[in-house]
């Protein structure tokens, strides 16, 4: 088992969710990670899915979203060659004992606290997977009443652009 | 470019007049009541109205098999948009082209579980090659045009249009031609020209090659370049059940179907092979057996229109995605490159082989010894008696495998089935559109008792509108294809598979007349002749025939479920001897 993040760009469009969700779950894909959002174009949707494959598989899945209609692109985005990055709001206990060492580890790893009450405290904090990991590992003592954590979203490194191609094709045909 | 106003319903009438529809299979209900207005009028529509909305959607599938282009059914929402959802999947699994037209609740009810509302575009999400909803009258046109242009290029399928009963009754301003807006379809159809001179070198330097030739050279229009290929090279050929007649059955380098009940010759051709040139063929399980016994020492080149295929189930030395005429179109050329570098490749021993395992093992069937009809014979005499030049679209079962082994294939695309998908009830829809698209031509519908009783109800169509089809029903009172797995696999303990057809309930020729066909029996060798040439007299009415057979003959060859082609029998407990003739 691999992970992989593939950047999908698609139609900005009703239903393109569930074509792609639909898709991966009747090809018996597993998706680890899903994340959509608008992106500069009005028309274009960007998803950043992390799959959880064989190198064999991951071919048949980007074959697969390519055949549908309204997928424009899919790029494959290395794990190095890319800023990857996901969001977790933790809600931690935090009385008058505690308080400053969850501080303290907020501190550390230039986290946010969102949000106050007499015995717990809201985290925000944002990362690629490892530091979240870690970082939920050392909240874990302190007692996590509540975590929510976003998809994970990812861009190429440097000054070229993924949508640019794209955005002609979508110009072109209207 | 002409501008109109007029209504969503008449914007779909004249989009659907535009892009070259001249007939639509269907039946009207309360949400696409306002586009059966218009259609009423239309001059150019011809609406053959169905008994069943399955029907509505194999005919689309039959019509659109025999002339090439995109077929078109039409249903209302909620049930009758599912009663097409078993059409479309089969036209998913075939690659067929069609447009399936659905009437929808109007747009303010959907999502409310109103009355007949179904999510049809929800549904066939996994079945359609594209799916829409429209819920703006000025969508339509455009949408339509989008729809068949996406159904008939690249790899073929289904395309489902759903629209809302309130933008058919709007009033929009039509416009032609409309400008399609699908910048995430751009279908390739031309081989990349260095993977198809690695296939020709591969071709030249295989030993054991062989052509492994499925559907999409069909649907390509590919036969004309695919015999040059083969003459060229000089490689056996095989066509599986969904190529039939892509090479004639009678060329002397055709070895047959391979797959579950395949001519052994063209099983142990796959087996043995150490080169396949698959072209448009997709490594469906029932060709390849258990997978990873599948022609173990063969290196694969693959072209196919539809990326996705590529190494999906095989991996692929050689990938080429393009459309196969022009892939065999550049391998030809490629080819002869070869050839005149001085590399051809020397088959011999390989044709010796073929040979060997073509003269021991040919197709055939054994006489029931109590005298009762052979269902084979039957299937061949058809074949026989009605020629090369008529269709013959097959049910699925016994009589299917039947009609693929004892037919003889001349031309390509003479042959309809229900492949994929194994559509129970496809042949007496299906044959009722080609005969429609091909009006000229004898269509014979080769039916089993089982899928004759699911679809039958389209005689009453045939009969009204004046489609002449011949149903042959292959009578052996059972499921009989199940029956012989039961007969294998099960002890021959008989569950649920006995339909006492043959005890006529019903009386097929009964049904017949009361459907407003001519019917006829046969439960006699001596008769079969008579019967059939009485059918292919009958020109003013549809013909059905019923054929009483033996309810003990079983397809052979087999290749058991789950295991390799290897293990083919050629009857109960018989495996061929593959070192014959070597």
């Amino acid at each position: 088992m691999s992970l992989h993040t593939l950047s999908v760009l698609v139609e900005n469009k009703p239903g393109i969710l569930a074509r792609v969700a639909a898709l991966f779950s009747r090809r018996g894909f597993n998706i680890e990670s899903l994340a959509v959002g608008t992106t500069e174009h009005p028309d274009i949707s960007r998803m950043t899915i992390v799959v959880n494959v064989e190198d064999l598989p991951l071919e048949q899945v980007t074959k697969q979203l390519n055949k549908l209609i309204n997928v424009l692109k899919i790029v494959e985005l290395d794990r190095s060659a890319s800023v990857q990055r996901e969001l977790v709001l933790v809600k931690v206990r935090a009385d008058a004992e505690t308080r400053s060492q969850v501080l303290e580890t907020v501190q550390l790893f230039r986290a946010k606290v969102v949000d106050v009450a007499p015995d717990a405290v809201t985290i925000e904090v944002t990362g690629n997977r490892d530091k979240l990991d870690a970082f939920i590992r050392v909240l874990e003592p302190f007692g996590i009443k509540e975590m929510v954590q976003s998809g994970m979203v990812a861009i190429g490194r440097g000054a070229r652009s993924i949508t640019d191609r794209s955005l002609r094709a979508i110009e072109r045909s209207a | 470019m002409t501008t109109e106003q007029m209504t969503g319903a008449q914007a779909l009438v004249r989009a659907l007049e535009n892009v070259g529809v001249d007939t639509v299979f269907g039946i009207p209900g309360g949400a696409i009541l306002p586009a059966y207005d218009p259609l009423y009028d239309s001059g150019k529509l011809r609406h053959i109205l169905v008994r069943h909305e399955q029907g509505a959607g194999h005919a689309a599938q039959g019509y659109a098999m025999v002339t090439g282009r995109v077929g078109v059914c039409m249903a209302t929402s909620g049930p009758g948009a599912t009663n097409l959802v078993t059409a479309i999947s089969d036209a998913y699994m075939d690659s067929v082209p069609i447009v399936a037209i659905t009437g929808q609740v109007a747009s303010s009810l959907i999502g409310t579980d109103g009355f007949q509302e179904a999510d049809i575009a929800g549904i066939t999400m996994p079945i359609t090659k594209h799916n829409f909803l429209v819920t703006r009258a000025d969508e339509i046109a455009r949408t339509v045009a989008e729809a068949f242009h996406i159904a008939g290029t690249g790899r073929p399928g289904p395309v489902l249009v759903d629209i809302a009963k309130d933008a058919l009754q709007a009033m929009v301003e039509f416009t032609w031609p409309v400008q399609l807006q699908l910048p995430g379809y751009r279908p390739v159809t031309r081989p990349h020209s260095k993977q198809v001179r690695e296939a020709a070198r591969l071709i030249s330097s295989a030993r054991r090659p062989v052509l492994y030739v499925g559907g999409g050279v069909l649907k390509a229009g590919a036969s004309a370049e695919l015999r040059v290929l083969a003459e060229l090279t000089g490689a056996p050929v095989v066509t599986t059940l969904m190529a039939k007649g892509a090479l004639p059955d009678s060329h002397p380098l055709h070895m047959g179907m391979p797959g579950m009940h395949g001519a052994v010759g063209a099983v142990g051709a796959l087996q043995r092979a150490d080169l396949l040139v698959t072209l448009g063929a997709r490594f469906d399980d029932r060709v390849t057996g258990k997978l990873d016994g599948f022609a173990p020492d063969a290196k694969i080149v693959h072209a196919d229109i539809d990326p996705a295929e590529i190494s999906k189930n095989r991996h692929a030395d050689v990938p080429i995605v393009g459309d196969a005429r022009e892939v065999i179109a550049d391998l030809i050329v490629a080819v002869q490159n070869e050839h005149a570098a001085g590399r051809k490749g020397d088959y011999e021993d390989w044709w010796r082989q073929l040979n060997a395992w073509r003269d021991t093992y040919p197709l055939g069937y054994d006489t029931p010894a109590d005298g009762s009809l052979s269902p084979q014979y039957v299937i061949e005499r058809i074949g026989e008696l009605a020629g090369p030049d008529a269709y013959y679209v097959a049910g699925v079962g016994q009589h299917q495998m039947w009609a693929a082994q004892f037919i003889k294939y001349e031309r390509p695309g003479a042959f309809l089935n229900s492949g994929g998908a194994g559509t129970m009830g496809y042949a007496v829809p299906a044959a009722m559109g080609a005969k429609v698209g091909a009006p000229d031509t004898q269509v014979w519908a080769i039916d089993g008792d089982g899928c004759f009783q699911m679809t039958n109800q389209e005689l009453a169509t045939c009969a009204i509108e004046g489609i002449p089809v011949k149903i042959a029903v292959i009578n052996n009172g059972n499921l009989g294809m199940v029956r012989q797995w039961q007969t294998l696999f099960y002890d021959g303990r008989y569950s649920n598979t006995n339909l006492h057809s043959a005890k006529r309930i019903p009386d097929f020729v009964k049904l017949a007349e009361a459907y407003g066909c001519v019917g006829l029996r046969c439960d006699r060798a001596e008769d079969v002749d008579a019967v059939i040439a009485k059918a292919m007299e009958i020109n003013d009415a549809p013909v059905v025939i019923d054929f009483v057979v033996h309810q003990d003959a079983m397809v052979w060859p087999m290749v058991a479920a789950g295991t390799t082609n290897d293990d083919i029998k050629i009857a109960r407990d018989m495996a061929p001897d593959w070192e014959n003739g070597d």
